[in-house]
């Protein structure tokens, strides 16, 4: 078994209305040190296999053409186990 | 001519789809569900505004995947009509049919309302009923339709003439106030406003009507057939 963890944020100089919102947030709190916030998408997907090349591959893919739209968004992923 | 409206688990612009076309060139029209693998009998395919699948992941992210979109790129690659709706434009986005992408409206909300649009081509077949530069009033209903792409692909729809329509007063954020796209070929277009929400003044405008009416004209100018109502 092998765990991946995608993580998919909105592209640097993309604007992030989410983001921007929940700096707003932060700075009405008193929290003035944040300068920028960006808001993403964390996954974990269990693969059963073991063949760490081919998971690799396989969640390159997986990123490409579902999990993130790389017209707007950036991703990277970390594999363990 | 013959219509399809498609329907993926959580479209809800499909029944309006439908009786726009009933309503404004009664012609016939079907249901076609996500997972049809034939759309060989139709001229025009219309994707509707909801939210399918849930909007998961991202808008349109998943229902690009239906086996129904395979028919759709083919119907495209063929030359036939077809018209992406809201969620529909943010589908066809995803499936790579359309340039760009759509993203959250830089306000942060959820905007349904009438917005004023200028018809910034009339040469396509949704839009030849219009004048060009016309303006006109068809509601929006979106929290993500601010449109995006970056400026190689902004300059590709300008010069190709590939930007349909513009907002008046940008509700969402949209790059160069986009509110509607073609492809190249001019015969895939996607919009977020809901031109079959403005098909009758009781609606609270009639402008609508005349996208559904440009198609059937369209349709009729290239296969000469008269079928006259």
């Amino acid at each position: 078994m092998l765990k991946a963890t995608v993580y998919v944020t909105i592209k640097q100089g993309v604007l992030d209305p989410q983001g921007v919102a929940v700096q707003g947030a932060l700075h009405s709190m008193g929290f003035q040190e944040v300068e920028s916030v960006r808001i993403g998408k964390y996954m974990e997907l269990s693969l059963n296999t073991d063949d760490r090349a081919e998971a690799e591959r396989r969640v390159k893919e997986m990123c490409e053409k579902l999990l993130a739209n790389t017209v707007v968004e950036d991703y990277r992923y970390e594999l363990e186990g | 001519m013959k219509f399809a409206v498609l329907v993926f688990p959580g479209s809800n612009c499909d029944i309006d789809c439908y009786k726009a076309v009933q309503d404004t060139v009664g012609e016939p029209v079907d249901y076609v569900w996500h997972t049809a693998t034939d759309l060989s009998a139709y001229d025009c395919i219309l994707v509707p505004g909801g939210f399918s699948y849930g909007d998961y992941l991202r808008c349109g992210a998943i229902s690009r995947f239906a086996p129904v979109m395979n028919e759709v790129a083919k119907a495209a690659e063929e030359g036939k009509y077809i018209l992406g709706i809201c969620n529909g434009f943010q589908i066809l986005t995803e499936a790579g049919l359309l340039p760009g992408a759509l993203l959250r409206n830089t306000s942060m909300k959820f905007r349904c309302h009438d917005t004023v649009l200028h018809v910034v081509n009339n040469q396509t077949p949704f839009t030849n009923d219009f004048e060009l530069n016309e303006e006109i009033v068809i509601p929006i209903a979106h929290g993500e339709g601010n449109y995006y792409c970056d400026e190689e692909t902004l300059k590709d729809l300008q010069q190709n003439n590939q930007i349909v329509f513009t907002y008046k007063d940008n509700p969402n954020g949209s790059l160069a106030d986009i509110a509607g796209i073609s492809n190249k070929r001019g015969n895939v277009v996607g919009m977020m406003p809901h031109p079959e929400r403005a098909v009758s003044d009781l609606l609270g405008s009639a402008d609508g009507k005349r996208m559904f009416t440009s198609i059937l004209k369209a349709w009729r100018d290239t296969h000469g057939t008269a079928s006259v109502r």
